[in-house]
């Protein structure tokens, strides 16, 4: 395990002391993040595709579809599955040492997102009910890990999603013709969630950590944000939260959101 | 000759009198690149100089590491080599009691050491001399540990400017960690942003003036 | 003999516009991305470090170790995400395509890891992936003999092509497709080689002439992107 890796105490100590006074190294608040870029369409064979660069933070997300028998207790709607992995390319630890959380969190924190929020418009994704659906398959990849995977995978997967486009289907021989798309979009509702989260060091609620800080907070909430509210939250790491320090957080949140989706918007039109 | 880049296995030079000097090989009259880099030519030594790549120790080298471990008679340190370095309680100024290592320095912890030895079990660091020890306070950053000799300087002189400026203890290990301590955060961030420009122009010639300059504007 | 039409239009001996880049992973000790046309490879090294599961060690010289992932999107129908048989044996050619040339000895216990990611798919695959490795063990610093350079050479019914695309190793006309991914180092030793389909031993001596002649071309190509690193530097 390479410890020279994580953040030295001392330096935790210079982060806390210089966030009590409300300023980052980066000269950032603690609401403020870092450039946003998103390309979409990097990968053509994908339904949709997007790279989420925040910082250094480089993230690529991309949706595939299939067809299938519908689930029994949903048979007039399509399904979504998102998985995620944190590719060794993206940092030394990924291998040896803790990872700070692990891809099945990732997964499960951008699913409840989209999920919560209905903003894939499930029977729209119906074939012929009982018999055939459109399975959605959502999968997020770091490719370089400099703090706050979770949220570049979140926004990556609205930014797929949005850019998406149907693939074409054979309805006599009830094929997906792989390889081959209409012009048609994935149907998708205006409720768009943003994924935020947000994070607690010391006596301080920060957003958007490079590495150096995501290494030494002590709890974190992922919230699903969207125009009309909150569709999901996610509490994760070890330590608590006291009842004003969730206020707070709830206080930010709509302010953070309408910074990250001015941020955004323009990449995902 | 001039520096220029070169990548593994080309051609740099042919001449007898032509000595094969680092990351570089002699096949007959030829001399040949083993490593990605610059090449360098001084008194028909040729060499490359890395510009990229993990930190390659060496005896003497002054390096920052944190305490990885602890076993019965001294700490493993990790430097960021291949292979974590070893301080023998023997090599620290005073008398260290077998059972109150962990009070002098403990898990976590980052220290200033020299290599003083480097055999096949591993690398043997000492903190016997003034300047050696526990770092108590400040900031540590990370830079490439091949742009090293450029935030040093010629005879310290580009690390001398950063102090001169900001009024910050720097301590540069070779190892590409860096100890930054002053007054305040302010100016310890100051000697970062500092450190980060020398990192970022590595290559300018005349990199001296440039940061004389750097910190007029910041003025 | 009829000469086969491609379907991108090539010359029989044409490769698809390359692309090269290294340095895009920033953590990473070494990287590089490779391009094929439509195949994106990205490459990221670290090492040389401690090697880990212990048992794993080899006390006597470095290890050198590789792994291929496509991504589940890189491909027209999903692929299953996480390691197949395919990827593993990828894996381990790509190790054997680059180990003759990188010079591991002198890091005992130590490990050199090269992460191979598709990102996107026109089949040479393998080929891009072992171009940006090579570039990004370079780009990390590792002592190497030289570098390798990876083309995919293919037979459509009786004609030899250069730089297999997706269509063409699906071909069925005639005698089908063969596909000879092959590696060559920078003085012209093979370090990889494999074949599926058919071949006569004439047309496959024939098929490393080509191959050879590629991967020259190619090697011009990673040493420039290797340089531009410098010089982006040094601007």
């Amino acid at each position: 395990m390479n410890s020279t890796q994580t953040t030295p105490k001392i330096t935790e100590e210079r982060i806390k002391k210089y966030l009590s006074q409300g300023k980052r190294f980066d000269g950032r608040t603690p609401e403020d993040f870092r450039e946003i870029t998103i390309e979409t369409g990097i990968s053509k064979n994908a339904e949709g595709s997007a790279r989420v660069k925040i910082g250094k933070t480089d993230v690529l997300v991309g949706v595939k579809m299939d067809v299938s028998t519908p689930y029994a207790d949903s048979s007039n709607k399509g399904n979504i599955s998102v998985g995620a992995e944190l590719l060794p390319t993206s940092s030394p630890r990924v291998e040896g040492g803790p990872p700070k959380f692990t891809s099945i969190e990732i997964a499960r924190v951008v699913d409840r997102g989209i999920r919560e929020s209905k903003f894939i418009d499930l029977e729209k994704l119906c074939i012929k009910e009982g018999e055939k659906v459109w399975n959605v398959y959502i999968d997020i990849y770091s490719l370089n890990d400099d703090g706050n995977v979770l949220d570049a995978a979140g926004i990556g997967a609205i930014a797929a999603l949005k850019t998406a486009k149907m693939p074409k289907y054979d309805e006599e021989k009830g094929k997906v013709l792989f390889g081959e798309w209409t012009n048609e979009k994935v149907p998708l509702s205006k409720n768009m969630p943003i994924s935020i989260t947000f994070y607690k060091i010391g006596e301080n609620i920060i957003v958007d950590p490079t590495l150096e800080e995501e290494d030494i907070i002590e709890t974190r909430v992922t919230l699903g944000i969207t125009k009309e509210g909150i569709s999901s939250m996610q509490k994760g790491e070890k330590e608590s939260l006291t009842v004003e320090e969730l206020n707070k957080i709830l206080d930010l949140s709509e302010s953070v959101f309408n910074e990250v989706f001015k941020k955004i918007e323009k990449h995902i039109k | 000759m001039e520096r220029k880049a070169i990548t593994p296995g080309e051609l740099i030079i042919e001449g007898e009198d032509y000595l094969p000097g680092e990351g570089t090989e002699k096949r007959g009259k030829e001399i040949y690149a083993l490593k990605f880099g610059l090449v360098e030519e001084m008194n028909k030594l040729v060499r490359i100089i890395p510009i990229s790549g993990t930190y390659q120790p060496r005896r003497g080298n002054v390096v920052i590491g944190k305490v990885e471990n602890i076993n019965f008679n001294g700490w493993i340190i990790d430097i960021g080599a291949p292979e974590n370095g070893f301080l023998s309680l023997m090599e620290v100024p005073r008398y260290v009691n077998k059972d109150a290592l962990e009070e002098v320095m403990e898990i976590g912890d980052m220290v200033v050491a020299k290599i003083w030895n480097m055999n096949k079990r591993g690398i043997d660091l000492s903190i016997k001399s003034r300047g050696f020890g526990k770092i108590d306070e400040g900031m540590i950053i990370k830079i490439n540990p091949n742009k090293v000799p450029r935030v040093i300087g010629k005879e310290g002189s580009m690390v001398s400017l950063i102090k001169d400026e900001t009024g910050c203890n720097i301590t540069v290990g070779q190892n590409g960690i860096i100890w930054i301590q002053g007054e305040t955060i302010e100016k310890e961030l100051l000697a970062k942003e500092a450190i980060n420009f020398i990192t970022e122009n590595c290559f300018v010639s005349g990199l001296t003036e440039e940061v004389k300059e750097w910190f007029e504007k910041k003025k | 003999m009829t000469t086969i039409k491609r379907p991108d239009g090539r010359k029989f001996d044409e490769l698809r516009k390359i692309e090269a880049k290294v340095g895009i992973i920033p953590n990473a000790d070494g990287s590089a991305m490779f391009s094929f046309g439509d195949t994106i490879a990205i490459a990221a090294v670290y090492g040389p470090k401690k090697m880990h599961p212990q048992h794993m060690q080899d006390p006597e010289k470095g290890t050198l170790r590789c792994t291929y992932n496509m991504l589940s999107f890189s491909v027209t129908e999903r692929a299953r995400p996480g390691q197949n048989r395919r990827s593993q044996e990828i894996g381990k050619i790509t190790e054997w395509a680059l180990s003759p040339m990188v010079l591991i000895d002198k890091y005992p216990n130590n490990v050199v890891d090269v992460h191979i990611n598709i990102i996107q798919a026109n089949a040479s695959t393998r080929c891009a992936g072992i171009n940006a490795a090579a570039m990004a063990l370079a780009h990390a610093g590792i002592p190497m003999k030289g570098l390798v350079s990876s083309v995919s050479i293919g037979k459509l019914d009786k004609q030899l092509v250069v730089d297999l695309c997706k269509k063409e190793e699906d071909w069925e006309e005639g005698e089908g497709a063969t596909d000879i991914p092959i590696t060559f180092t920078n003085d012209g030793k093979i370090t990889h080689m494999q074949l599926d389909g058919k071949i006569t031993q004439k047309q496959l001596k024939e098929a490393i002439v080509l191959g050879k002649k590629a991967c020259e071309e190619i090697y011009e190509i990673q040493k420039k992107a290797l340089k531009d690193a410098v010089e982006d530097e040094e601007k």
